[in-house]
C-alpha cells in the first residue's frame, strides 16, 4: 500500500485500513539505520478487535459482529459525546473543549508543531487537525445539531468505522500539546485526543489494559501499578537502601510514614523496580541536605497509592484521575506533612501539582512542588561538596513535556547540570518548546501487538534525532554520552529507542535521571555511581 | 430604500453586539475548568523569556507571584497585529493571512474615524470635503485609510480563498462555509471599493450615514449602489460573530483564561467555591468502573474505590 492522501471522509469507509506508514516515508534520521518492517498483528487479534486504522493496534476495540452491534456501538459513542459536552459530566475540560470546537480556523499551523505528523512523513491521518476535524463534524451535526451543519462545518458519514478509527486515532497522540502551543488562536487538538479517550473509557468502557486494568485500577487495588503493596514496596526499598549504601559508602535508611515531616516524597514506583539507583540517589541527596540543615525531615508514605506518584487517569479518564489524586492528597493530610515533593516523573508532576489544584477542594490540598527547585537549592547551596570532573562527559538534557511546556519548570534542572556537568549541551529546541520523547500519554509502558514499532519508528523518532544532533561533535562509540531524562516514562521510552537503534553499541550512549548526576558528583560518595555498563 | 438601509444597519449592530455579548456570557457561564496552562506564560515577568513559572521556586506558595501586564502586551501586540505565530510556524499562509487580518484592523480603524467624524459633525463641526483644521485631518485620514483597508483586506480574502482551494491539505479541512465567508468578504469589499470610486470618493456619504445612525435622523439618500454597499457591510458585520471568526474576541479567553490561566487555588475563595459547585454535580457516565447512576455526585464517585469497595486501608 503506497502513501495516499487521506480525505476526512475516508475515516468512515469500509476499508481494511485507513492508511499505512511506509519506511520510505519516515523522516530521515541523522544515522543510517535499516528500519525493520512493521510487526504483524495476529489474525485472532484482528478478528476480535477493530484493527482498521494504520499498521498497529493500541486501543482494543471489540469489532462489532452484526449491524445491530455496529449501530449500538455508534449510539454509545454519541451518548458519551453528549455527556462530554455537559457541565455536570465534564466540568473539568468543557471550556477548553468548546472553544476548540468553535474557534479553530483550520489553518493547519498546528501541524508544524507535531513530531508524530513530521516523523511519519506527514501522513495526513496523524495531522493534529485530522482527528479533531472528524470529531468536530460529529459534534456539530449530532450533538450541537447545528443548522446547515454539513454546509457550515463540513460533511461526514458516521459509521462504526468512523468511531472505531477515531478511538484508535486518539491513541496516536502523545498529548504533549505542542500543537496547542503552536496554534495562533489557542485551540487545543491534544486535548481533543484526550477527550476522545475519555468517551471510550468513561462511557464505553474501552481502555488500554496498560493504563486501566494494569494501571489505574491496579493502583487503586494494591497501591501501585507495579502491583507492589505497601509491604512489598517497603521491603524493596530496604533492599535498595542496603545495596546503594554498600555501593556508595553512604549509609542511610529511607524514612517511612514520619508524621509531621517537612517533605513527603512521592516517587513513580516504576523507579523502584526499573531504576533503583534513582530512588537511592534521591535518598542520599535528601539525607545529605538534612545533615547540613537544608531540610528538616522527609518521608515516604506507605498509604494506598501514596508511594506511587503515577496517575494514569490524567491520560484517559477523569474519574480514575480524581480517585488517585484524592488518595495521594489524603495520605499527605494524614501524615500532616508540610509539603509533597514529586520525584522524577513528569505526568505525576502535572497531575498532582497543577490539575489537582482545581479538582480537589483547598482544604484537602497540601502544598505540592516539583523536586527540581528543591534539588537546585540543595546543589547551589554550597553546603554540599561536588566534584564536577566526575561528570566530565557529554551530557544533554531531555525536557519532559509535563514539567516544562505544561508547568514552566525550566531553569532549576539547567542550573544543576550547568554546575555539575562540564560538557553539558542543550538539545534544540529546548525547554517549553521541547519535543516529546514519544512515550508520553502512556505509550512508554505499552508493548502489546506491534506497538513498540509505532512508538519507536514514529513517535520517538524526533527525540532520537534531537539527541543525536545534540552530540554531533562527539559521535561514535569512543566517547561516552549521557542523556539526562528526569522522568520515568521518558526514561522507559528512551531506553527502548536506544535499544532498538543500538545506541549503546554504536554511540556509547546511556540515559538516566538528574539525581544520578548529582550523586555521581558528590564527594561524600564513592566515585562511579553512574555505571556505564549496567544501563542496558 | 434609505429607511430600510438604516433599519437593517440598526438590526445588524444589535445582532453584532448581542452575539458578542452572548458568546462572552456563554463562556463565562461555563464551569470552572481545571488548570491547563501552556508555557511560556507571558505574564510571568522575568521568567517569561525562558518559559518559566513560579513553580520554579521552592515553597512557591509562600512567595509573592510576579505578574506583568507589560509582558502580556509584549506578546499579544505582535501576535494580534502582526500574526507572529503564523509568521513563525506557517509562513506561506502568513503572506495571505496577514493582509486579511491587518486589513480588518484598518477597516476597524476606518470605521472608528467615520464614527469620530460623525460625532464631530453632530457636535457642530463642519465635515464637508475641503474643511480645514482638525476636521480636515480626520477627513484626510479617513480618505486614505478606507481604500487601503479595502484593498488590503480584499487581497487577503482573495489570497486565502486561493490558498484554501489550491492547497490540498487546507481544502481537506474546509467547508462550504469557509468559502462562503471569504467570498462574502471579497464581494462586500469589492462593492465598497467600487462605491468609493464611483460614488463616494471622500466618504462623505458614508460619514453621513453614520451621522444619521447616531442621531437617528435617517437622512435620505438616493443611490442604490450606496444602499447596497451599506447593507452588505452591516450584514457582514452581523455575520462575523456568528461564525468561527468570533475568534477575534474569543481569543482573549483562549489565551488569558486557558493558555495563561495559572492562578493557583491558594487564598482564592471564589475558585474554591466554584470547585465545590463542580464536585456537587451528578455524574452519569455509563462505564462500569465509574459506578455512576446519575444521582451520585463527583465527591461520591471519586471517593469510591471500585477495587476496594470496603475501604482503602493499606494491606
Amino acid at each position: 500500500m503506497s502513501k495516499k492522501f487521506v480525505q476526512i471522509n475516508d475515516i468512515s469507509r469500509d476499508t481494511p485500513q485507513l492508511s499505512h506508514v511506509d519506511n520510505a516515508d519516515l523522516m530521515p534520521l541523522p544515522v543510517d539505520f535499516e528500519e525493520p518492517e512493521w510487526g504483524v498483528i495476529s489474525d485472532s487479534t484482528k478478528e476480535e478487535f477493530a484493527c482498521i486504522l494504520d499498521d498497529t493496534a493500541i486501543l482494543p476495540i471489540p469489532r462489532p459482529k452484526t449491524p445491530e452491534e455496529e449501530k449500538a456501538f455508534v449510539e454509545l459513542f454519541l451518548s458519551g459525546m453528549e455527556k462530554l459536552f455537559t457541565a455536570e459530566n465534564n466540568w473539568t475540560f468543557l471550556a477548553q473543549l468548546v472553544t476548540t470546537m468553535d474557534h479553530c480556523a483550520k489553518c493547519n499551523t498546528c501541524s508544524t508543531g507535531c513530531h508524530i505528523y513530521e516523523a511519519s512523513g506527514e501522513n495526513e491521518m496523524y495531522r493534529p487537525t485530522y482527528r479533531t476535524e472528524v470529531f468536530r463534524r460529529i459534534y456539530k451535526k449530532h450533538i450541537k445539531k447545528e443548522l446547515w451543519s454539513d454546509w457550515r462545518s463540513g460533511k461526514l458519514d458516521l459509521t462504526w468505522q468512523t468511531v472505531a478509527r477515531l478511538g484508535e486515532l486518539a491513541y496516536r497522540c502523545n498529548l504533549c500539546r505542542r500543537c496547542a502551543q503552536t496554534c495562533p488562536i489557542g485551540a487545543d487538538n491534544g486535548l481533543v485526543a484526550r477527550e476522545i479517550r475519555k468517551i471510550f473509557s468513561q462511557e464505553m468502557g474501552i481502555t488500554t489494559p496498560e493504563l486501566h486494568k494494569n494501571g489505574s485500577m491496579l493502583q487503586l487495588k494494591t497501591g501501585s501499578s507495579t502491583n507492589m503493596n505497601s509491604l512489598v514496596v517497603k521491603d524493596n526499598m530496604e533492599f535498595i537502601d542496603e545495596d546503594i549504601g554498600e555501593m556508595t559508602g553512604y549509609q542511610y535508611e529511607t524514612p517511612w510514614d514520619v508524621k509531621g515531616a517537612e517533605i513527603l516524597l512521592i516517587h513513580n514506583a516504576g523507579e523502584i523496580l526499573a531504576w533503583p539507583d534513582n530512588v537511592g540517589a534521591f535518598a542520599i541527596i535528601l539525607e545529605a541536605a538534612k545533615k547540613v540543615g537544608l531540610i528538616e525531615s522527609w518521608t515516604l508514605s506507605s498509604d494506598l497509592a501514596a508511594y506511587d506518584s503515577i496517575n494514569y487517569g490524567v491520560f484517559y479518564d477523569d474519574v480514575q484521575y480524581a480517585r488517585t489524586a484524592l488518595l495521594q492528597a489524603q495520605a499527605a493530610k494524614k501524615l500532616g506533612v508540610k509539603k509533597i515533593v514529586l520525584g522524577e516523573c513528569g505526568h505525576a508532576h502535572k497531575a498532582l501539582t497543577v490539575i489537582a489544584d482545581r479538582v480537589l477542594p483547598a482544604a484537602l490540598l497540601t502544598p505540592r512542588e516539583s523536586c527540581f527547585p528543591l534539588l537546585r537549592d540543595i546543589v547551589m547551596s554550597g553546603k554540599i561538596d561536588f566534584d564536577p570532573s566526575r561528570n566530565d562527559f557529554p551530557v544533554t538534557l531531555h525536557d519532559p513535556c509535563n514539567v516544562t511546556r505544561l508547568m514552566g519548570i525550566i531553569k532549576p534542572q539547567r542550573e544543576i547540570v550547568h554546575k555539575l556537568c562540564p560538557q553539558f549541551r542543550e538539545m534544540a529546541p529546548k525547554g517549553p518548546h521541547n519535543y516529546c520523547c514519544g512515550g508520553g500519554s502512556g505509550f512508554a509502558i505499552m508493548s502489546r501487538n506491534n506497538i513498540p514499532d509505532w512508538r519507536h519508528k514514529v513517535a520517538g523518532r524526533k527525540k532520537l534525532s534531537q539527541i543525536l544532533n545534540a552530540f554531533d561533535d562527539c559521535r561514535g562509540p569512543e566517547t561516552p554520552k549521557y542523556v539526562c531524562a528526569p522522568c520515568s516514562n521518558c526514561k522507559g521510552q528512551i531506553r527502548d529507542i536506544f535499544d532498538r537503534y543500538e545506541m549503546k553499541d554504536k554511540e556509547n550512549m546511556i540515559y538516566s535521571g538528574l539525581v544520578e548526576l548529582i550523586v555521581n558528583a558528590m564527594t561524600d560518595v564513592k566515585e562511579g555511581f553512574i555505571k556505564w555498563e549496567d544501563e542496558f | 430604500m434609505s429607511i430600510i438601509a438604516y433599519l437593517i444597519a440598526y438590526v445588524a449592530i444589535v445582532v453584532f453586539l448581542g452575539a458578542v455579548v452572548a458568546k462572552v456570557m456563554a463562556y463565562k457561564k461555563l464551569p470552572q475548568h481545571v488548570r491547563w496552562e501552556l508555557y511560556p506564560v507571558a505574564h510571568e515577568a522575568s521568567r517569561a523569556e525562558h518559559g518559566g513559572s513560579y513553580l520554579e521556586d521552592v515553597d512557591w506558595w509562600k512567595k509573592e507571584r510576579e505578574s506583568s501586564m507589560v509582558g502580556e502586551l509584549k506578546v499579544m501586540i505582535p501576535e494580534i497585529l502582526l500574526l507572529k505565530g503564523v509568521w513563525e510556524h506557517n509562513k506561506s499562509l502568513w503572506w495571505v493571512s496577514f493582509p486579511f487580518h491587518f486589513g480588518l484592523y484598518l477597516l476597524a480603524a476606518f470605521a472608528g474615524l467615520l464614527l469620530f467624524g460623525a460625532v464631530l459633525h453632530a457636535g457642530g463641526v463642519s465635515m464637508v470635503p475641503g474643511a480645514g483644521g482638525f476636521a480636515g485631518l480626520v477627513i484626510l485620514a479617513t480618505k486614505i485609510l478606507g481604500p487601503v483597508a479595502y484593498v488590503l483586506c480584499g487581497l487577503g480574502a482573495v489570497g486565502l480563498l486561493v490558498r484554501r482551494l489550491s492547497n490540498r491539505e487546507m481544502r481537506n479541512y474546509s467547508s462550504v462555509g469557509h468559502y462562503f465567508n471569504l467570498i462574502l468578504f471579497m464581494v462586500t469589499l469589492g462593492v465598497a471599493l467600487y462605491t468609493w470610486r464611483a460614488y463616494d470618493p471622500e466618504f462623505h456619504a458614508m460619514r453621513g450615514f453614520v451621522y444619521s445612525l447616531i442621531t437617528f435622523k435617517m437622512i435620505k439618500f438616493d443611490s442604490a449602489l450606496f444602499a447596497t454597499q451599506m447593507l452588505m457591510i452591516f450584514a457582514l458585520m452581523a455575520y462575523i460573530p456568528l461564525t468561527h471568526m468570533s475568534h477575534f474576541f474569543m481569543k482573549y479567553f483562549l489565551w488569558h483564561d486557558i493558555r495563561w490561566g495559572d492562578e493557583p487555588n491558594i487564598n482564592t475563595p471564589e475558585i474554591d467555591k466554584r470547585i465545590g459547585e463542580n464536585l456537587g454535580q451528578p455524574v452519569s457516565w455509563a462505564a462500569e468502573h465509574v459506578h455512576a447512576d446519575g444521582k451520585k455526585n463527583w465527591v461520591e464517585v471519586a471517593s469510591f474505590n471500585p477495587m476496594r469497595p470496603d475501604g482503602n486501608e493499606a494491606e
